[in-house]
Order: structure tokens, then C-alpha cells, then sequence
């Protein structure tokens, strides 16, 4: 039989339908829905007279929009109500599971996912939402869809898809101590640019992404998708099989090992192709920050501020023109040498209970800088907010100047009030820094949790690896 | 769907590299429960300065430009976020044709359930379009989808390339639903089959509400 990669087996085990010279007719098995892109596909379901068809393969969760403090009160935001209300509504009729913003099990959409194993590997997996790629790190097949393709899966659970290229991304070599996953993505991100993933899935392999937690698969994969990736994805290994064994949506018993078995079997096989090939040294990975308004606009925390100049094609030369005056920033200065205004640790690329410990880490016993107008910690899930109480790590963040809210989207896209005012510069652990994204005029620089943890104590960069971390 | 078969309009150039979603529909505007009405959004903060009031340096609040219904873009148009508000918006301002070198994936999709054409062309003919536009007082082209052609105001005229089932979606106004939903004996076949990777446990230690527990 002719070797097959992780993406094709899948690929192939969803087909309903093909037919030459046209898209296939996959089929998905979870379809994971938030309210901030569903309410026009349940509208236009209802308009046209259908139903949903399968509920039971449908979640439901509130996370884009939903206060991050004082979640008992009413909430003012007559648009985001409406937006609950919508979804609420739209569950109530259909028979879909909802996590609403009290349940204990609410957060964010791609951090609840797997926590609750409703994410496992070999399955198909869509949400209106782009940084579906995070469940790609199980070797599920993860990807972002439109409200209009939400409306399709609700009423049929297939979607009408051409077939991606495959990209194998191997990140050889041990990762060095003080670099996350983060960095490694950020890095990937740096030298392909940020549309060298369109029309690919990645598959990421090598002793570096081998080497990393399912926490740090979720941050790699879920920044695919600012690599042009619709989706990326990780062969299910031991790591993979040890983290779903418990989980509440996962089998028990026989049933689980037939499932574990079964999900092993999934990792490419030697001699699989792919459409391209990449070798990077993960070695050779220093922290990383962005310092311009797309993911791919990134340096080591070692170097400085690039110069247009630098840049030999046009278009390049004037986006980066424009990057560095909207950032406000000046040609050479040293990446070290930008102060902050703000630190956000959240988002579906690091809120979960390794990024909050590692930052947690940092900070015990130590204060923010007197220089800082707010720093935010934001879990992503309530499961990971009890948790991390339990372990002490809210106080740990409050001692030291933190503010420690309730799970939700929160400073990465501003639905809510978390919002980074115009001309003030933040370091974020989420996933886009486009002009706007954390509010209008706002200036967000990338980086990783122990990265933005060691900036809110300098108020301004720090190379990591000069303080005491583990890299974990 | 609207169909589409063959337009001619107003070409407007923006000439920015990696235009995301984001800039296309901030965030305030993710809260509607409609698709309707998103075109004055479009580009909210670069087109518009402080109380609303365009800003007269962009382009598209140009008078010269003023009705375009073809925008011209540079690579990879529509990446970021897989809000289809922005192609909401991008219909609803009046726009039928965005031609660039290159989409972002989930954008290029999203335009065709919306009726609106993405056409990639070679990066030298955008370069050639976008010097024409900038030049001729009102550059207009008439994009043929049956003929797969654009012609310009000035008589030239190039071909392009699209997948045959995008087209056929478009020249029809299809409904993939519809379209989907002829196979249905084939869904419920593949869903009767046994399927390794959907066993579905429902604990009932999960927090799972299906009213509102507001």
C-alpha cells in the first residue's frame, strides 16, 4: 500500500463523496460553534426550512464576547447580549449543548474542546473561527470555516471542500531552555511569511515538536493558520494518548484502548509525501517578538527594530513602512528598548495551565513595573481558571500586580471591554497583532508567556533566558 | 445566491500588501445577528477619521472612485480572522469582482457563497492594472466568467483562471446546501457505517446546559 500521510488517511476516511473534477464531500465529526459567527447560519437554516442534523456532534460555547469580571452582573453591551441571546435561543430549539458564560465548564471555544475531549485525533473538526488550527496538535483534521459553511454543517455535517497541499515542517534538533512553543511557531512564521501556508495543511514533526507538551502543540498549531495555513496538524503519540485518557467526552475502558490503538496507527507513514518539504533547527531559536502589525513581522528579542530599507521588494519595503509608523516605532532601536504600557496572558494560543504556571513561575515573589497601566491574566477555560487556583497561581499573579479574571476571549480581540486604548503598546501571548486587533490605534507585540510575564516585571522586553526559567 | 455571469464597472486600486479580515470588518461590527447593511463598514478605520467623517486621503473615498464595483488588491487579500462579514461588507458596498495575486484561504471561499468573483492574476498584471487605474481618469473593466476574460476601457484584454466547479457555482447562483443535500442517502450511509474516529461519550459529569442559564 502506498505510504499515506497523517492528513490523507484522515482525508480519506471522511469522504462521502467524490467525484471527478470536483470538490469532495467530507464529512466532519465535530462542529464547534461560538456566538459570535453562528447567528446568521442558524437565521438562514431557519429561513430556508431546515434542520439541524446532528446536535449531538454540535458545541455550543460563549467566549468571544463575555465580560471577564463580574459575570453575575447584568450586561450592559445590548449588541453582545443579543448575541447570547441569539445562541442561547438557537441551542434551546436545535437540541445543541451549550456552555454558557456560568457554565463551569465554559472558555474558549479551542481551549474547551480538548480539556473536555471533545477534540480527539483522527477527526474532522470545523468552527467559525480561524485559529481552529489548535486541534490540528491531536492529529485531528482542524480548520476555520465561514458562517456560510457553518450553515452547511449544521444542515447536512459535511462540507464541500477541495483537497489541500501538505507542508512537513520538522523542527530539528532539542529546544533550547526559555523557548516555547510560541517561539517556535513565531519563528516558522518569520521565515516562511505569512502566506507560505495558503492552500497547505502543515504537519509539524522533529525532536522539537516530540519534545513538546499537548499544551504546547495546541499554541504551534493554532498559529497556523497566521502562516496561511487553514490547518495544521501533529501525529498522535503517547503524549497525545496519555492526555485524552480521563477526559470527559473521551471512551473508557476497552473502548479507549481500541481508540488510543487506533489513533497511533494515524502518524504518517515512512515514505509518506508531501507537496513540500522543510528543515529548520530548532537550536537555533531565540525568544521571539513581532514588532510590525502581521505575525510574520517578527525578530529574536536579541536584535533590533529592522529598517524599511533592508526590505528589496517594493511592496515589502512600504508594508513595513507602514507597520513601523502605525507601531510607532523607530528603525534600530533595540527590541529591548520597548517599553510597555500593558501585558496580556490569554487567548486560545496561551491560556491554558502550562502557560499560566511558566508565567506564574516567573513572576512569584516579584512585582509588576511601576510603569505598567494594567496587566491582564485571563485563563481559558474556568477548568483551568479552578485549577490554577488551586495550585495558588491566582495569587501569585495578584501579589505581583496582575489582574486575574473569568475565562473568555477577552484583550485578544476586544469584543468585550478588554480593550488596549489607542498609542498604547502591549505585549500579548495571543496570536495577531494586525492594526486594530486589540483596539483601535493599540500596538501589540507577540510573544510567549515567559516572555511577556519577564516584560511586565522589566516594563519593557527582556531576553528570557537571562532569568531563571526552564523553558517549559 | 445571485448569479454571476458578466460584469463591467469601476476599478478602484489598494495597493496595500496582506490586507486582513480585521481591517476589512473591525471587531465592533462581529456583533450583528444579520448579514445586512456591513458595506458602510468596510475598511471602517482607514476610511474613516474620527466621528465618521471620511477620511479623504483613502482611497476609496476618492470621487474618482466613487461607484467602483471592482477592487484591486495586492497579495494575499482577505487573510487573518474567517469572519465572512468581510465579504459581507465587500458585497454590500457594491463591489462583484476583488482581483489580487493571491487570497487568504477561508476569505477566497467565503466569497464564492456570497456571489462576489475573487480573480487571481499573475503579479504583473496587477502591476499593469494598477498602473493603468492610477493613470486613466476612470479605469473600467468588463469581467466575462463565462469566457473566463477581462476587458479593459482601453481595449486590452487578458484571460484568468478559476476552478470549473467554483465557476459553475457562480454562473448558476447554486445553493451548496441544496447541492449537498442531493447526496443525503450517502450521508446517512456514511454515517451507518462503522467509523473509527466518532464514538461519541456523553458524561454526564459536563457542565452542559441546553437553555440559557442566564
Amino acid at each position: 500500500m502506498t505510504p499515506r500521510t497523517l492528513f490523507e488517511k484522515i482525508w480519506e476516511s471522511h469522504l462521502v463523496h467524490e467525484e471527478a473534477g470536483q470538490p469532495s464531500l467530507l464529512y466532519i465529526d465535530r462542529h464547534l460553534i461560538h456566538e459570535g459567527t453562528s447567528p446568521q447560519a442558524f437565521a438562514g437554516l431557519k429561513e430556508a426550512g431546515r434542520k439541524v442534523r446532528r446536535p449531538d456532534l454540535t458545541f455550543a460555547v460563549m467566549d468571544h464576547s463575555v465580560p471577564t469580571v463580574h459575570r453575575e452582573l447584568p450586561i450592559l453591551d445590548a449588541d453582545a447580549m443579543g448575541q447570547f441571546e441569539a445562541l442561547a435561543r438557537n441551542c434551546r430549539e436545535t437540541g445543541v449543548r451549550l456552555f454558557d458564560m456560568n457554565s463551569r465548564n465554559q472558555g474558549i471555544v479551542h481551549v474547551i474542546g480538548p480539556e473536555l475531549g471533545i477534540t480527539q485525533p483522527g477527526q474532522t473538526i470545523v468552527c467559525g473561527d480561524s485559529h481552529t488550527s489548535t486541534h490540528g496538535a491531536f492529529g485531528a483534521l482542524a480548520f476555520g470555516i465561514g458562517t456560510s459553511e457553518v450553515e452547511h454543517v449544521l444542515a447536512t455535517q459535511c462540507l464541500v471542500q477541495f483537497k489541500s497541499q501538505t507542508m512537513l515542517i520538522r523542527m530539528n534538533g532539542r529546544r533550547p531552555r526559555g523557548i516555547t512553543a510560541k517561539d517556535l511557531v513565531l519563528y516558522i512564521i518569520g521565515r516562511l511569511g505569512i502566506a507560505a501556508g495558503t492552500g497547505y495543511v502543515f504537519e509539524y514533526a522533529g525532536e522539537a515538536i516530540r519534545g513538546l507538551s499537548m499544551e504546547g502543540r495546541m499554541t504551534l498549531c493554532n498559529m497556523s493558520i497566521e502562516g496561511g495555513a487553514r490547518a495544521g496538524m501533529v501525529a498522535p503519540d503517547d503524549t497525545t494518548v496519555s492526555y485524552l485518557e480521563g477526559r470527559p467526552f473521551v471512551p473508557r475502558g476497552k473502548d479507549f484502548q481500541v481508540a488510543a490503538d487506533h489513533w497511533k496507527s494515524l502518524a504518517s507513514d515512512t515514505g509518506a509525501r508531501y507537496d513540500r518539504e522543510l528543515d529548520l533547527d530548532a537550536t537555533q531559536v531565540v525568544p521571539q517578538v513581532t514588532w510590525g502589525t502581521n505575525p510574520g513581522m517578527v525578530t529574536g528579542v536579541t536584535n533590533r527594530v529592522p529598517d524599511p530599507g533592508s526590505f528589496t521588494e517594493n511592496g515589502d519595503r512600504k508594508a513595513v513602512e507602514s507597520a513601523l509608523e502605525y507601531m510607532g516605532l523607530i528603525p534600530g532601536t533595540p527590541i529591548v528598548d520597548i517599553p510597555l504600557d500593558r501585558v496580556f496572558i490569554g487567548s486560545c494560543t496561551n491560556s491554558r495551565l502550562e502557560d499560566l504556571r511558566m508565567a506564574a513561575r516567573l513572576v512569584a515573589g516579584k512585582h509588576i513595573s511601576a510603569h505598567l497601566k494594567q496587566a491582564l491574566v485571563v485563563p481559558g477555560s474556568r477548568v483551568v481558571k479552578a485549577q490554577a487556583e488551586a495550585e495558588g497561581l491566582d495569587r501569585i499573579f495578584t501579589d505581583a500586580g496582575f489582574e486575574w479574571r473569568d475565562a473568555g476571549c477577552s484583550m485578544c480581540i476586544g469584543m468585550n471591554d478588554d480593550r488596549l486604548p489607542s498609542g498604547e503598546r502591549c505585549a500579548s501571548t495571543s496570536n495577531r497583532n494586525f492594526e486594530g486587533r486589540q483596539g483601535k490605534g493599540g500596538r501589540t507585540h507577540l510573544v510567549s508567556p515567559i516572555m511577556a510575564a519577564a516584560a511586565a516585571l522589566a516594563g519593557h522586553f527582556v531576553d528570557v533566558r537571562e532569568m531563571n526559567v526552564d523553558g517549559e | 445566491m445571485k448569479p454571476f455571469s458578466k460584469h463591467s464597472g469601476l476599478l478602484v486600486p489598494l495597493d496595500r500588501v496582506n490586507v486582513d479580515t480585521d481591517q476589512m470588518v473591525p471587531k465592533q461590527f462581529l456583533k450583528a445577528l444579520t448579514r445586512a447593511g456591513f458595506g458602510k463598514n468596510l475598511f471602517y478605520d482607514w476610511r474613516y477619521l474620527p466621528g465618521e467623517i471620511p477620511n479623504p486621503e483613502f482611497v476609496l473615498n476618492l470621487p474618482r472612485y466613487r461607484g467602483a464595483s471592482i477592487l484591486l488588491a495586492r497579495h494575499n487579500f482577505g487573510c487573518g480572522s474567517s469572519r465572512e462579514h468581510a465579504v459581507w461588507a465587500v458585497m454590500d458596498y457594491g463591489f462583484r469582482v476583488v482581483i489580487a495575486p493571491s487570497f487568504g484561504d477561508i476569505f477566497y471561499n467565503n466569497c464564492f457563497k456570497n456571489g462576489v468573483l475573487p480573480i487571481r492574476l499573475p503579479e504583473s498584471e496587477i502591476d499593469e492594472m494598477f498602473r493603468a487605474a492610477k493613470e486613466a481618469g476612470s479605469y473600467r473593466l468588463t469581467v466575462d466568467l463565462e469566457s473566463q476574460s477581462i476587458t479593459d476601457s482601453q481595449g486590452r484584454s487578458i484571460g484568468f483562471e478559476i476552478d470549473p466547479s467554483r465557476r459553475e457555482v457562480l454562473l448558476q447562483g447554486l445553493d451548496d446546501i441544496g447541492v449537498t443535500l442531493r447526496h443525503e442517502e450517502r450521508i446517512t450511509q456514511f454515517e451507518n457505517r462503522a467509523h473509527p474516529s466518532a464514538p461519541l461519550y456523553d458524561p454526564a459529569s459536563v457542565d452542559v446546559r441546553i437553555t440559557s442559564g442566564q
